[in-house]
């Protein structure tokens, strides 16, 4: 049976990707911020997850104006690395999951998500950035990846209460795949910021240092928020916090807090990451220490 | 009819890329995501004017894309993602144009950034 084991949110800034891809996690500016990816590198070499599943939001990439999709889950074999305009990253393609891919689709639909399904998508910084994040920069990426495309650009997005309830039928989905996996759900984006017009810059640090607290105790609270809060305190690109709710809808209600790391400034962004071990990932633990 | 008042529309400097927006920004936005191809990034590069031709634009989105006035095109119905393929192909940072759109050089947002950045209270 596939399991549930791990969640990760984390940011998913540009920048943040060209600095590793540019060899620059040493200079002044990134180092205060990649000091604190260290662990979190060092945990996922050890978890290893064999699938991640991947809430992240498309830049006008793989969509545009023409299609808006809320929520789109890849079913390819390889997702390919899009050229945002600065010509691709070079980076290895994203290898997908198709059977796993095709069950949640399926398994999700019948449950009332009404997805959306995509072969040709390739994947922007929203999806690369955490993969870095977390992996660095290998040959090959560890895991096959399922991209979930959440439309955060397009007001509205779907509301936190969607995105939870999302992760919840996702886990649902993937408890019900009868292959032994090793799955991780990540969410993506934010934490405080915004990219546009005169309030550019924005950061609000005592609301995301909550946002962090409340997100293993409190989920649900955080569905709570609405758009227009999420707009006025977390900035209007911090709107995308609501794909980290996917995750924490993904895991088990009681987890570990494994790793936390805050950041300002990451470019533009109030860069946060946050790892959780699933309720199973801690059965399984203590089952290998008894045996 | 009017568009209905929106309880976001009092954010300061924040501009809701909602139906409205996407209605008047459909065509700007299209424009600046065809800077995806480096095919039509040479194309841009060899005569704006002309490239801008093939694109529905308003006269006045026309006149922000070429002055890259920033806020305008935000105000026009751009979209930043959209828009920032703009920057991208001008080669600036987010900070610099973080900069252009809150009225200060890049390397004053930077130090704010650097400082916390804008805060809610500022």
């Amino acid at each position: 049976m596939a399991e549930i084991l791990y969640g990760v949110a984390s940011s998913h800034v540009p920048a943040i990707g060209a600095a590793i891809d540019k060899g620059r996690e040493d200079m002044p500016y990134w180092r205060p911020l990649f000091e604190g990816y260290e662990g979190a590198r060092k945990w996922m070499a050890d978890a290893n997850p064999d699938v991640i599943v991947l809430a992240y939001n498309d830049h006008a990439s793989a969509f545009d104006l023409d299609l808006i999709p809320t929520f789109a889950i890849g079913v390819a074999e390889t997702f390919p690395i899009a050229d945002e305009g600065y010509g691709p990253r070079h980076i290895p393609d994203v290898e997908g999951h198709p059977e796993l891919a095709w069950h949640l689709a399926e398994s999700l639909i019948l449950d009332g998500f009404d997805m959306t399904i995509c072969n040709r998508m390739p994947v922007d910084h929203g999806l690369t950035v955490p993969l870095s994040i977390m992996y660095g920069s290998p040959e090959r990426w560890p895991a096959k990846v399922i991209p979930l495309a959440v439309n955060v650009i397009q007001y509205p997005p779907p509301t936190g209460k969607r995105c939870y309830a999302l992760g919840k039928a996702i886990r649902r989905a993937v408890h019900a795949f009868d292959e032994d996996l090793r799955v991780a759900v990540f969410g993506t984006g934010g934490m405080s910021h915004q990219l546009q017009g005169e309030r550019a810059g924005f950061v609000n640090t005592p609301f995301d240092t909550r946002y962090l607290d409340r997100l293993s105790e409190d989920p649900q609270g955080l569905t709570e928020i609405s758009h227009t809060e999420l707009l006025r305190d977390a900035g209007s690109e911090g709107i995308e916090l609501v794909m980290w709710l996917i995750m924490r809808g993904a895991l088990s209600e009681k987890v570990r807090e494994v790793h936390r790391h805050y950041h300002v400034p990451a470019s533009n962004t109030a860069a946060g990451l946050i790892i959780f071990e699933d309720a199973l990932a801690q059965i399984r633990d203590s089952l290998e220490t008894v045996s | 009819m009017a568009r209905a008042h929106r309880d976001y529309d009092d954010i300061p400097g924040t501009y809701v890329f909602d139906a409205e927006h996407h209605r008047k920004g459909y065509h700007l936005n299209m424009f600046c995501m065809s800077l995806n191809d480096p095919a039509n990034r040479e194309k841009f590069a060899e005569d704006e004017e002309a490239y801008l031709d093939q694109w529905a634009l308003t006269p006045e989105q026309r006149a922000a894309v070429l002055e890259r006035n920033w806020l305008e095109m935000l105000r026009l119905g751009g979209n930043i993602y959209y828009t920032f393929k703009i920057a991208i192909f001008d080669g600036l940072s987010m900070q610099a144009v973080g900069g252009m759109m809150s009225g200060v050089s890049e390397e004053e947002f930077k130090q704010m950034m650097l400082d916390g950045g804008r805060t809610p209270s500022g």
